[in-house]
């Protein structure tokens, strides 16, 4: 896909990651509110849920959704100080800030899960 | 053209609201050459059926916006060397607004919400009384002057994700105009100003993509005038409720 | 297409889940050591009117925050307006409040 020229600056990306990881969280939740839900209805199902969950490759999508929750986390605060406070000219600075303290929430969560 | 005059491959958007293509022309290549210069080479050496609109060619009207390699530009002010991509250039109708024909888009829906925005200025006084006197070094004043050399090209409104998305929202150039007139302190009617940019096409559909700041031609920053509206707005939320 | 009421509920929202958010990803940091199982769960959240208070408030106000976040997505994406939006607003809103409380009850309640 090609990325088009007028959107090729930190702001925009900013957004889209914003929006991609909202919309990523926002299409878990069900999913994690139903399978949490089986804790009384049927206990048997999510300790098996669980122990499918303890396979090396959901854990790496778990690792993919921490850092959903991260990103969009970090970016909420962008947004917030950007529109809540009076100041702006830093925000290039807040996005790469906000991105690489995704990296370090989600990579401590891995490092702790592996 | 010479034989070794250096040419361009200039494509250029031909249609009207129904539809069209690029053609494509070559266009020689001369120095401190705008994007304009090749439009209007093309017009008087090539085609004259191709339409554009322009007016003052040094960057006051605001009349001459296109979309060159994907980009709003005012072309009278864009050097071609500055854009040139190799040897090949495109240049399209600015993009959110409906096309008239061929590189002329229909400013008018741009315009429209600039009233919308409450962009026309209501005075507090009558022409009896005397007239107001302004300190330019009071905050407010200082706020309202960032915004008031907008030339209404609507390159911020081409450049804009979130026209593009909802059809409602005022954009840039109109919230920004909103914003230096709550700055102005010959407005008195504030309220009337946050209740004209805080609807369904309002500030708060903002999404902050910067794109208005990072193409005003004039280097001016509606991102940050729409904030300040955001914040304003927020403000008289408590304030009304309370 | 988003309103005062529902940008202030939307930013609101968001301010109230800052800290829970921390709060969730340090309770998975700390509890997914050694494996989960659905007998840990529970032992620390069953019976905890903290835990429900803190999933309770969370669940509430991610309904709020996620239904206007996908109803922008829509409206821009897909183009839905007047009513139908409306109603997917609201429909998703109360899908997901309804969803997590029976999820948070599920934990919490004895």
């Amino acid at each position: 896909m090609k990325i088009k020229p007028h959107r090729k600056h930190p702001l925009w990306l900013a957004y889209i990651l914003h929006r991609m990881s909202g919309l990523g969280l926002a299409l878990f939740l069900p999913a994690h509110f139903y399978v949490l839900a089986m804790a009384v209805s049927r206990p048997q199902s999510l300790d098996y849920f669980l122990s499918f969950a303890a396979n090396p490759l959901v854990k790496v999508a778990e690792f993919g959704l921490v850092f959903l929750l991260a990103i969009h986390f970090f970016g909420g605060l962008r947004l917030l100080a950007l529109e809540f406070l009076p100041w702006s000219a830093r925000q290039k600075t807040l996005a790469a800030a906000s991105v690489a303290g995704a990296f370090l929430v989600s990579g401590s969560f891995l490092l702790r899960a592996v | 053209m010479s034989e070794n005059t250096k040419t361009m491959e200039v494509s250029v958007w031909r249609g009207d609201e129904n539809g069209g293509a690029f053609e494509t022309f070559k266009v020689p290549a001369l120095g401190s050459q705008t994007v304009l210069d090749v439009v209007t080479w093309i017009q008087q050496s090539a085609d004259p059926t191709l339409t554009y609109r322009y007016a003052c060619r040094v960057g006051m009207c605001g009349s001459c916006a296109m979309m060159v390699n994907g980009e709003p530009r005012w072309t009278c002010r864009t050097h071609v060397s500055r854009v040139l991509d190799g040897d090949r250039l495109e240049i399209a109708p600015l993009r959110n607004l409906p096309v008239i024909k061929d590189l002329a888009a229909d400013m008018d829906p741009f315009f429209d919400k600039w009233v919308k925005a409450g962009g026309v200025h209501r005075p507090s006084r009558t022409r009896d009384e005397p007239i107001q006197q302004v300190n330019p070094e009071a905050p407010a004043r200082v706020e309202a002057n960032k915004g008031i050399e907008c030339i209404n090209c609507s390159v911020c409104y081409a450049a804009c994700d979130t026209v593009a998305g909802n059809q409602d929202y005022l954009g840039p150039a109109a919230l920004q105009r909103a914003w230096t007139l709550y700055n102005d302190e010959k407005v008195q009617d504030r309220g009337a100003i946050l209740d004209a940019v805080s609807g369904p096409g309002g500030c708060l559909n903002c999404h902050t993509q910067g794109s208005c700041t990072r193409y005003c031609p004039n280097e001016l920053d509606p991102l940050s005038a729409i904030a300040g509206l955001k914040r304003a707005v927020a403000t008289s939320f408590f304030k009304r409720s309370a | 297409m988003l309103n005062l009421r529902l940008y202030m509920a939307q930013r609101l929202s968001a301010m109230v889940m800052a800290p829970l958010v921390l709060g969730h990803i340090a309770v998975m940091i700390y509890a997914i050591q050694g494996g989960l199982s659905t007998a840990e769960i529970l032992g620390r959240t069953q019976g905890s009117a903290l835990w429900l208070l803190f999933y309770g408030s969370f669940v509430v106000a991610v309904s709020i925050h996620a239904a206007i976040g996908l109803r922008v997505i829509v409206h821009e994406t897909l183009g839905l307006r007047g009513r139908w939006l409306e109603i997917f607003t609201w429909g998703t809103g109360i899908v997901l409040l309804l969803m997590g409380a029976r999820a948070v009850a599920a934990v919490t309640m004895l």
